[in-house]
């Protein structure tokens, strides 16, 4: 029935990485040739990444057999493995980048989809409508993930606005703190519903079970990647208030509601898709912002390409340390994440002394 | 009924003004009565069938409630004297979660069977000795170290309370699957299955560490008056953090022991004693603290069994409520 559909994303992606970063690389080439020629090595090494992670699994699926003509390998390869690698790809690199989106918007580096209440709002949703509709579809599910979630992070940018003092690091104890509420509401219902472990499950970024036809929603948010590329300086503007912005001659509500919205739809598919995947949102960017500093628009290549590094790395380690079981990767981001995001932190304090 | 609910509608009317005109020992005696009444209640409500059965298991279910209430209650004022704040709490700085991590990964160093047959107060003794040892070396290495910004401090025992559940559940993944049932049964844990030997050790454990606090009680009102302070009225301020860290760790893993993890029950209680104390004497505010904690937990629980019908969904109201309040207090800006 898909077997036509078959290869018709398989050939099409694997290519489909590198046009971001190229096109940003082409561009840049005469003023920052060495930031492309590195870019360029990065997306190599994600590359690479990818092509190994397509040939680590439970069945035989190996060079020799899908050149031999393996029907079952090609199968396999086909059905789950390139699925799988491409959905780790797009959410890796959407959800860098949208965090990065969210600390432009917020002004503050410590803040990412998963510590302002956006994640955890998205599965409020998904709870809300696999309880009052049981049989909805996943666009149904989606879209009412996305409504949440664009409320759940509006709501965290109005506590913001009216924080008495905008500390540093006030701003994500805040958005930490809603999330925990939220969850706490989705807790509630999920445990009277008996949805608790469903619940967890969602929770938790798994790509283990991506397979062809499961995994397309999330083109949504490569396209909105690009989307926040290159709207990423009008993000840049809108985080310095409305006036200023306004002085510059943009429309203040109308570049929030986009960051809004782009945040939003990438966290509700990603949750929808995968899970929540922790962290990443935040890491990413700020690492990339150590390495190459704050211009923002040749930043989000870069979160992007370290971003799909990232998880494909942290799903390469997930499916071989305890083979042939395997740990989700939102396990793995999640220990590896806390440690990072804690060094970010003792780090400042180290540098004011 | 009346008494099973009176955190959110009190903290909501002495926001702006503590009730200050009432005397400590009139909140003591009348929390103690509403604390004893409660317990009374809890013991008899629907009291029928074969009572040699029914009244040792709600005695049991009690005495861990008032066990549990009293740790969390005086380790999370303790912390807050000597950390001078009122809002840092052991479970927010990440203590519950690191007990968690150190039981799965004494699972997953000798094994879930070995655990097992491991004889319960040995097993007990372990776990508070690295315990406390960790979070004696974690966190006075962040309290005693420079740059005191109490909003890095807290973002700090956030993010290491997520880092410590990170871990337990990446060395949950690795440990056989039937090991980890058992250690499944360690932590979830409720109010409804707490074993009688088990609390028996934790009381133990707690008496010890009061009998040390008690021993301290001089020191803790000037403690709270901050470093500087407390040196210049001649308390050895090192000594006394390092044996305040001590009481705490011990109490917060027996609470954990007992019943698992619960995040916010302590800021709670120890916001609200603060708001009902006219001075802040910790003879005041602790038992204040302590006694809300039981109200709280036994006509919380109360409630949920007899009115709503489900039991173990306590946690999550208190998760609830007191990340609300957790709110309100960041956004009064009370944290300094």
């Amino acid at each position: 029935m898909s077997a036509p559909a078959a290869p018709a994303p398989g050939p099409a992606s694997p290519p489909a990485l590198p046009p971001p970063s190229t096109s940003a690389a082409v561009t840049r080439r005469r003023r920052f040739p060495r930031t492309a020629a590195s870019l360029a090595l990065g997306s190599a090494a994600v590359f690479v990444l990818a092509v190994a992670s397509m040939f680590i699994g439970v069945s035989d699926v190996s060079l020799p057999s899908l050149l031999a003509g393996d029907p079952v390998a090609w199968q396999v390869f086909w059905v789950s493995r390139v699925p799988r690698t491409l959905s780790i790809i797009l959410a890796g690199m959407a959800l860098s980048v949208a965090g990065l989106i969210m600390q432009l918007m917020a002004r503050n580096k410590f803040v990412e989809p998963g510590t302002v209440g956006t994640v955890e709002s998205a599965s409020l949703g998904i709870l809300v409508v696999t309880v009052l509709l049981p049989g909805a579809s996943m666009i149904m599910k989606m879209s009412t993930a996305t409504l949440f979630a664009a409320a759940g992070t509006a709501l965290f940018l109005l506590i913001l606005r009216r924080l008495p003092m905008r500390n540093t690091l006030i701003v994500p104890l805040v958005g930490i703190m809603l999330g925990g509420v939220i969850s706490a509401v989705t807790t509630f219902f999920a445990y009277r519903t008996d949805l608790l472990q469903t619940l967890n499950s969602w929770m938790v970024g798994d790509f283990s079970g991506v397979l062809r036809g499961r995994y397309e929603l999330l083109w949504i948010v490569g396209i909105l990647t690009v989307i926040g590329y290159l709207a990423a300086d009008r993000f840049t503007v809108a985080g310095m208030g409305a006036d200023f912005t306004t002085n510059l001659g943009l429309n203040y509500n109308r570049v929030m509601m986009l960051g809004l919205v782009i945040v939003s739809l990438i966290s509700a598919v990603v949750v929808v898709s995968v899970g929540s995947i922790p962290f990443l949102g935040l890491i990413v960017p700020n690492l990339v912002s150590l390495m190459i500093g704050d211009n923002v628009r040749r930043a989000v290549p870069w979160v992007a390409v370290f971003g799909a590094g990232f998880v494909l790395a942290c799903d390469i380690i997930g499916r071989t340390i305890r083979y042939p079981y395997e740990i989700p990767v939102g396990v793995i981001v999640s220990a590896i994440g806390s440690v990072l995001f804690l060094y970010l932190l003792l780090r400042k304090r180290a540098a004011r002394g | 009924m009346a008494n099973s609910n009176p955190l959110p509608t009190a903290m909501v009317s002495s926001r702006r003004h503590p009730v200050r005109s009432l005397p400590p020992k009139f909140w003591i005696i009348t929390l103690g009565i509403a604390a004893a009444a409660l317990v009374a209640v809890f013991m008899t409500i629907e009291l029928r069938g074969n009572l040699g059965y029914i009244l040792p298991r709600r005695a049991v279910k009690v005495a861990s409630m008032i066990l549990v209430a009293y740790a969390v209650g005086v380790s999370t004022v303790l912390f807050q004297t000597v950390t001078c704040n009122r809002i840092l709490t052991p479970s927010i700085m990440g203590f519950d979660a690191l007990y968690v991590l150190l039981q799965t990964a004494l699972v997953f160093v000798i094994g879930g069977q070995a655990v097992l047959t491991m004889s319960e107060p040995v097993l007990f003794i372990i776990e508070l000795v690295l315990m406390v040892g960790f979070s004696f070396l974690l966190y006075r290495w962040l309290f005693t170290g420079g740059g005191k910004s109490l909003h890095l401090m807290l973002l700090v025992g956030i993010i290491f309370g997520t880092m410590f559940r990170g871990f337990s559940s990446l060395l949950q993944r690795l440990i056989d699957p039937s090991e980890f049932i058992i250690l499944q049964d360690l932590f979830f844990a409720s109010f409804n299955n707490v074993d009688g030997a088990l609390l028996g050790y934790s009381a133990i454990a707690v008496a010890l560490v009061s009998i040390m606090a008690w021993r301290m009680r001089s020191s803790f009102d000037v403690l709270a008056l901050g470093r500087d302070m407390a040196v210049n009225l001649g308390v050895d301020h090192k000594k006394a953090v390092t044996s305040t860290l001590i009481i705490c760790s011990v109490l917060v893993a027996v609470s954990t022991a007992l019943v698992g993890p619960v995040t916010f029950f302590g800021l709670l209680v120890a916001s609200l004693a603060y708001q009902l104390c006219s001075h802040f004497r910790h003879a005041a505010v602790l038992p204040i603290a302590v006694l809300l904690g039981i109200i709280a937990l036994v006509g919380g629980q109360l409630v949920l069994e007899r009115i709503f019908a489900f039991d173990t969904a306590l946690s999550i109201v208190i998760e609830f409520v007191g990340g609300i309040v957790f709110l309100i207090l960041l956004l009064r800006g009370n944290v300094k």
